[in-house]
């Protein structure tokens, strides 16, 4: 065999190789259907969302605030297939996987067993040419919920866990703000299901078991170490038991502004990066002044003033529902006022780490 | 043929509807729009209670029946930090349509690769206040930007403002009531001409500030405008950089290098003419250890000036300055340098000549302003020509 014979076998081979580890793994791409029940992914009444076979519930260890909209979140993989684990970013899901994700306010959110409504339900696809975000309008009886990319203002009304009744409009997102969070770098991304978040426990029908390992069990995920305590675990932002101030406050920033607030998320031009894993105190945004907030900068000179709440431009846009000022830009038709709170008593404490 | 099939689909759409399904209808046609389409809206004022969005399209139009004709209003927004957004695409325009009281932002663009603003008017109906959002047509993070013929009023930052973005041209356009009529910041080659800028806090302004992902702007040329009667209040929130710019600035170049402003008429702009100012004189301390916040590479020359028999604002921080530190009493000098040296750099070529009715002022803010100087002979140089911005698209 000479020499270019070689080379050209050598290049064959490479060729393959890179064919067979680009090959899109997973099924075929997902049909939109116009209506949610189509999709097979409940049975019985499709308000009672119960799961159909392989679709699995799960829960985060600090979700993203929506207008205090309650959120059940269930996953089904293509037949056969496996997410791929990491301890950074999203897990890498193959083709045909979707993520659902319902939004509902109960009557009274002291009294759950009184009822709910469900606003939306929004699916995240993956398909052959990426991830795609279906947004679903649920109908006022509750019997179904139909694709609309357009998002639309409701009106919702509730009583909270305080006792109070509240009336708030509930801006459903159109299908271009769902890309607004759910993008890395220009591309489509889910923002939940990372190792951080899911690393937790939760209540299945056989008892209960940290997510990663049920997962794991369940042929859903590859590449999950056998050390758990190596893999990161997300403070639960309102429960003291998994962190101190500064990692919850840490872990609300990374859950609530870092789909943004990256480098790689649209909010890149505010050089404000709250993901978990930054470092750098000024772009954490201690004593850093504001760029192109507009309004949202108040009289305010810095977005965290170290131990003063009250002049800390982060403060000031979680605490109005303004639309000028108001962070997150949606889902925030109402204060989210415990977070408050706590990114409060954040920058109360002084601990930025 | 797709353009006339849409306007009239379009026109027969809307006219049966309440303005919920109307926002539905124009919400659901940007979302569906295919590549190339043009996407017509008939004349007529539309309101709408959230933003409105255009994502990831290749060569979409967006065509109003004329500035003032097809007003799209915002007024009873509740969700949404801007009236219009346009993100992640590539040669989109937006044409003959008004954005009219927003509550954040008139019209966001961001990671668009060829952006024209043709006969846009972004404004907020109650002029200069400062519940008006912050910028009423934003292009940021684009390249190749086209503001043609565009007008922008009441902005509480800066009416037509293009941030971190590469290759712009704004043009024949006006803005007024703003607190920066047009801002060119952190972005590079930036050709701005034939504008009308008055009224404002601060007409025209050409900064660079850290922190952000795109730095060392520069190569922007600055010609033909009339900036004019800029000594509009400044309506800013506090915390904003455009807050500390004094009331009566004609133009303003903000620790930027290579900047070249000719032939512009800079007339009754009481406090500055033309200021060249590091970001010393913000006072805002700087942690960005790659920022440079020195101005260089200056070439002012062949502008008109001329100034009323008044003196320079007294509000704010810097209006203190003039009239504490300064006292220029009546006799403020058209052109104004910070004087503020920088010690990796002493050669900052800020060149200063041939300016009708041209006076000039170093203030030496750096050393409290104890050796201030009128004397223009060290400025007296040329620069070499910044080359003309061309568009690659459009």
């Amino acid at each position: 065999m000479s020499a270019s014979w070689k080379i050209r076998v050598l290049l064959l081979l490479a060729i393959a190789g890179t064919v067979w580890s680009f090959r899109p793994r997973g099924a075929t791409s997902i049909e939109r259907k116009n209506e949610l029940s189509a999709y097979g992914f409940f049975t019985g009444p499709l308000a009672d969302l119960s799961p159909a076979d392989k679709v699995i519930t799960y829960i985060l260890n600090t979700p993203l605030f929506s207008n205090y909209a309650e959120k059940l979140r269930f996953i089904k993989l293509p037949e056969g297939e496996k997410a791929l684990f990491n301890d950074s970013i999203v897990f890498d899901f193959p083709t045909g996987t979707v993520l659902i994700k319902n939004f509902y306010f109960f009557q009274d959110f002291r009294k759950p067993e009184k009822g709910r409504k469900i606003i939306e339900t929004r699916l995240l696809v993956h398909q052959e040419t990426g991830w795609e975000a279906w947004p679903y309008i649920w109908n006022d009886e509750q019997t179904e919920a139909y694709y609309d990319p357009a998002g639309e203002t409701k009106t919702i009304s509730y009583t909270d866990a305080g006792g109070r009744k509240v009336t708030t409009p509930y801006a459903i997102p159109n299908k271009n703000q769902c890309k607004g969070c759910h993008i890395r770098g220009q591309k489509m991304m889910p923002i939940g299901p990372s190792a951080r978040q899911l690393n937790r426990d939760f209540t299945y029908d056989a008892g209960v078991k940290n997510q990663l390992v049920f997962w794991n069990e369940s042929h859903m995920l590859s590449g999950l170490s056998d050390d758990l305590h190596s893999v990161p675990k997300l403070a639960v932002w309102d429960d003291p038991s998994t962190g101190d101030v500064n990692s919850r406050a840490r872990a609300y920033l990374d859950a609530n502004c870092a789909h943004c607030h990256s480098r790689l998320g649209p909010a890149s031009t505010s050089g404000l990066f709250l993901d978990i894993s930054e470092r750098n105190a000024t772009h954490l945004g201690v004593n850093k002044p504001p760029v192109a907030a507009g309004r949202g900068a108040g009289n305010f000179k810095f977005d965290i003033v170290p131990g003063k709440p009250d002049q800390s431009i982060m403060v000031f846009r979680m605490k109005t529902n303004d639309p000028a000022i108001a962070m997150p830009e949606i889902g925030r038709e109402q204060v989210h006022r415990e977070a408050v709170a706590l990114i409060e008593s954040w920058i109360r404490e002084n601990t930025f780490n | 043929m797709k353009m006339l099939y849409a306007f009239a689909l379009t026109l027969i759409s809307l006219a049966a509807f309440s303005q919920k399904e109307i926002q539905k209808k124009i919400q659901t046609q940007l979302i569906e729009a295919a590549d190339g389409d043009v996407i017509v809206l008939p004349a007529g004022t539309f309101t709408f209670d959230a933003s409105l969005s255009l994502d990831g399209k290749k060569n979409v139009t967006i065509k109003g029946a004329g500035m003032d004709k097809t007003i799209l209003n915002f007024k009873n927004q509740i969700s949404g930090a801007e009236g219009l957004k346009i993100t992640n695409g590539s040669d989109i325009t937006i044409q003959d349509l008004t954005v009219q009281d927003t509550k954040g932002d008139g019209v966001k663009t961001q990671l668009i690769e060829g952006m024209v603003f043709r006969n846009v008017k972004a404004e907020w109906t109650s002029g200069a206040n400062e519940k008006n959002g912050g910028y009423g047509l934003y292009p940021v993070q684009c390249t190749n930007v086209l503001i043609d013929s565009c007008v922008a009023v009441g902005a509480s930052d800066a009416g037509i403002y293009v941030g971190q973005s590469k290759h712009i041209i704004v043009k024949n356009s006006k803005a007024y009531q703003n607190v920066a009529g047009i801002e060119i910041e952190n972005s590079w080659y930036a050709d701005v001409y034939d504008n009308e800028a008055y009224h404002n806090t601060g007409g025209i302004l050409i900064f660079d500030l850290p922190d952000l992902i795109q730095k060392d702007g520069g190569f922007v040329r600055v010609f033909r405008n009339h900036i004019h009667d800029n000594n509009q209040v400044n309506f800013a929130p506090k915390g904003n950089t455009v807050a500390k710019v004094p009331q009566g600035t004609g133009l303003m170049i903000l620790a930027t290098r290579n900047v070249e402003a000719f032939e512009n008429k800079i007339v009754n702009n009481i406090s500055a003419g033309t200021a060249i100012v590091s970001y010393y004189i913000t006072e805002t301390p700087i942690n960005d250890k790659t920022y440079k916040p020195f101005p260089a590479n200056i070439y002012i020359h062949d502008n008109y000036y001329e100034r009323p028999d008044v003196k320079a604002t007294s509000k704010g921080r810097l209006g203190k300055m003039y009239k504490f530190k300064l006292r220029f009493g009546k006799n403020v000098p058209h052109i104004i340098y910070d004087g503020i040296e920088d010690s990796q750099m002493k050669e900052r070529n800020i060149c200063i000549r041939n300016n009708q009715n041209q006076s000039f002022v170093n203030i030496d803010a750096g050393n409290k302003f104890k050796n201030k100087s009128r004397d223009i002979k060290p400025h007296d140089c040329e620069q070499m020509p910044i080359s003309p911005v061309v568009l690659t698209s459009n």
